[in-house]
C-alpha cells in the first residue's frame, strides 16, 4: 500500500507541551481491497469451510483468465472510485480519519471525515478545515477562529482546536502567524463515527493488515464464482 | 452449507447493511432541516486600545474589548442527529487593508442534553479581539453574530448562523470606554 501508512503510528503520539495533540487525520488507502471491508470479509468467511485449492484444481485455462481479470477489476474500480472522489470534492484526500483527540467531544479518534475542497467556495469563520503544514507530513482537522481576507481574494486564517486551550501558532512552521488557501486540503463536510477505527488497527498492526490483504486477494482469486 | 460459519457470516453482513440503512436514515431525515433560531446580543460596553499583538504577529495593533449579552433558546435545534452544537459570536467587519474580516470572540459547546437555554449576562470575550491592523479605531460598522456549527451522530456539519445580529460603531479614540 502507501508508505504514507507506516509513519502515522508515531507521529500521531507525539505529546505536546502546550495543549492536546493536534487533531491529526490520515488518508484511506488510495487502492486494493480494504476499500471494500464488507464483501472482503464475505468472501474471506465463505472459504475458510471448503478446501483452499479444490476450486483452482478444478478450473480450466480460461477460467483462470476470468479469475484474475476479476480481481484486476475490483482493484482498479477501488482505485477508480477513489480518484473520481478526488476530482468531484477537488479535495486531494476526499476521506480522512481522525487521529486524535484535539477535537473532541466533537470527533474522536477513528471517525471518518468527508472533504470537499471547491476554490470558489470562500473559507470561513466556525469551518472546520483540514490543512497541511510545513515541516509536517500528516494534516491536521481544526476549526477556522480568525479570517481577513483582502479585496483581491487573498485570504490569511487562524485556526484553533475545539479541545485545545490555545490556538495553532505554536502547530505551525517557527514564525508562521496564518494559513493561506494553499495549505488547505479540504473543508469538513461529512462525518461518520467510529468507521475509520478499521484502517487506524490495520496501521498499528501491519502484519495484521498485509494477512488480511494476502488472505482476502487468495481467495478472490483462487474461489471460483457460483 | 448451513455451517455455523456460513450463519456467521450472513448475519454479520446483515446486520452490517441493516446498521448502514439506519444511519443513511439518520442523515437524510435530518439533512436538509433549517436550523436558524432567533438570537439576541446586546453589547453593553466596548473599550479599544492599540498595543503590540502578542498572540502572534507582533505589531501594534488595535485591540477591542467587548462587555456583552446573549439570549437564545437552541432546543428547535436539537433532535436524534445531534451530538453537539458549537455556537460561536463572531465579529465581521471591513477596513482599509481586508475587505472581509472574521474574529471569533467567543465559543461554546453545548452537547446533547445540556442545557439549550442561552442566558448570558456581562460576558467578556473569550478570545482576544485584535485586529489585522489599526482597522477598529473609529469602525462604524462592526457586526457580531451568533452562529452554530451542528455536528451530527452521522452526517453533514453545516454551518448556520442565528437570526438577529447586531453592528455596533467602535470608539474614535483608544482607552474611552463607550457604553451602549
Amino acid at each position: 500500500m502507501n508508505e504514507y501508512h507506516m509513519e502515522q503510528g508515531e507521529q500521531g503520539r507525539r505529546c505536546w507541551q502546550r495543549q492536546a495533540p493536534p487533531l491529526l487525520c490520515q488518508q484511506l488507502p488510495d487502492s486494493g481491497s480494504s476499500c471494500h471491508p464488507t464483501p472482503g470479509s464475505a468472501i474471506l468467511m465463505q472459504s475458510l469451510e471448503m478446501d483452499l485449492f479444490g476450486d483452482l484444481r478444478r478450473m480450466n485455462k480460461r477460467q483462470l483468465y476470468y479469475q484474475v481479470l476479476n480481481f484486476a477489476m475490483i482493484v482498479s474500480s477501488a482505485l477508480m472510485i477513489w480518484k473520481g472522489l478526488i476530482v468531484v470534492t477537488g479535495s486531494e484526500s476526499p476521506i480522512v480519519v481522525v487521529l486524535s483527540g484535539s477535537m473532541e467531544p466533537a470527533f474522536h479518534r477513528g471517525d471518518l471525515l468527508f472533504l470537499t475542497n471547491f476554490q470558489e467556495d470562500p473559507i470561513r469563520a466556525g469551518e472546520i478545515v483540514v490543512f497541511k503544514v510545513e515541516g509536517r507530513d500528516i494534516p491536521i482537522v481544526h476549526r477556522v477562529i480568525k479570517v481577513h481576507e483582502k479585496e483581491n481574494g487573498d485570504i490569511k486564517f487562524l485556526t484553533k482546536g475545539d479541545n485545545n486551550e490555545v490556538d495553532d501558532r505554536g502547530l505551525y512552521k517557527e514564525g508562521q502567524n496564518w494559513l493561506e488557501k494553499k495549505d488547505v486540503v479540504g473543508r469538513a463536510r461529512g462525518f461518520l463515527p467510529y468507521v475509520g477505527m478499521v484502517t487506524i488497527v490495520m496501521n498499528d498492526y501491519p502484519k495484521f493488515k498485509y494477512a488480511v490483504l494476502a488472505i482476502m486477494g487468495a481467495f478472490v482469486l483462487l474461489k471460483r464464482e457460483s | 452449507m448451513n455451517t455455523v460459519l456460513s450463519r456467521a457470516n450472513s448475519l454479520f453482513a446483515f446486520s452490517l447493511s441493516v446498521m448502514a440503512a439506519l444511519t443513511f436514515g439518520c442523515f437524510i431525515t435530518t439533512a436538509f432541516k433549517d436550523r436558524v433560531v432567533p438570537v439576541n446580543i446586546h453589547v453593553s460596553r466596548v473599550t479599544l486600545e492599540n498595543v503590540e499583538d502578542f498572540t502572534g504577529p507582533r505589531e501594534k495593533s488595535d485591540l477591542g474589548f467587548l462587555i456583552f449579552d446573549i439570549n437564545a433558546d437552541l432546543q428547535p435545534i436539537f433532535d436524534w442527529n445531534v451530538k453537539q452544537l458549537f455556537i460561536y459570536l463572531s465579529a465581521e467587519y471591513s477596513t482599509k487593508s481586508n475587505a472581509l474580516n472574521q474574529v471569533v470572540l467567543w465559543d461554546k459547546i453545548i452537547l446533547r442534553g445540556d442545557n439549550p437555554k442561552l442566558s448570558l449576562k456581562e460576558m467578556k470575550s473569550k478570545y482576544f479581539f485584535f485586529d489585522d491592523g489599526n482597522g477598529l479605531k473609529g469602525n462604524r460598522n462592526i457586526t457580531l453574530t451568533l452562529s452554530w456549527n451542528v455536528v451530527p451522530n452521522a452526517g453533514i456539519l453545516p454551518l448556520v448562523t442565528g437570526s438577529g445580529h447586531i453592528s455596533i460603531p467602535f470608539p474614535e479614540t483608544y482607552k474611552t470606554p463607550m457604553s451602549y
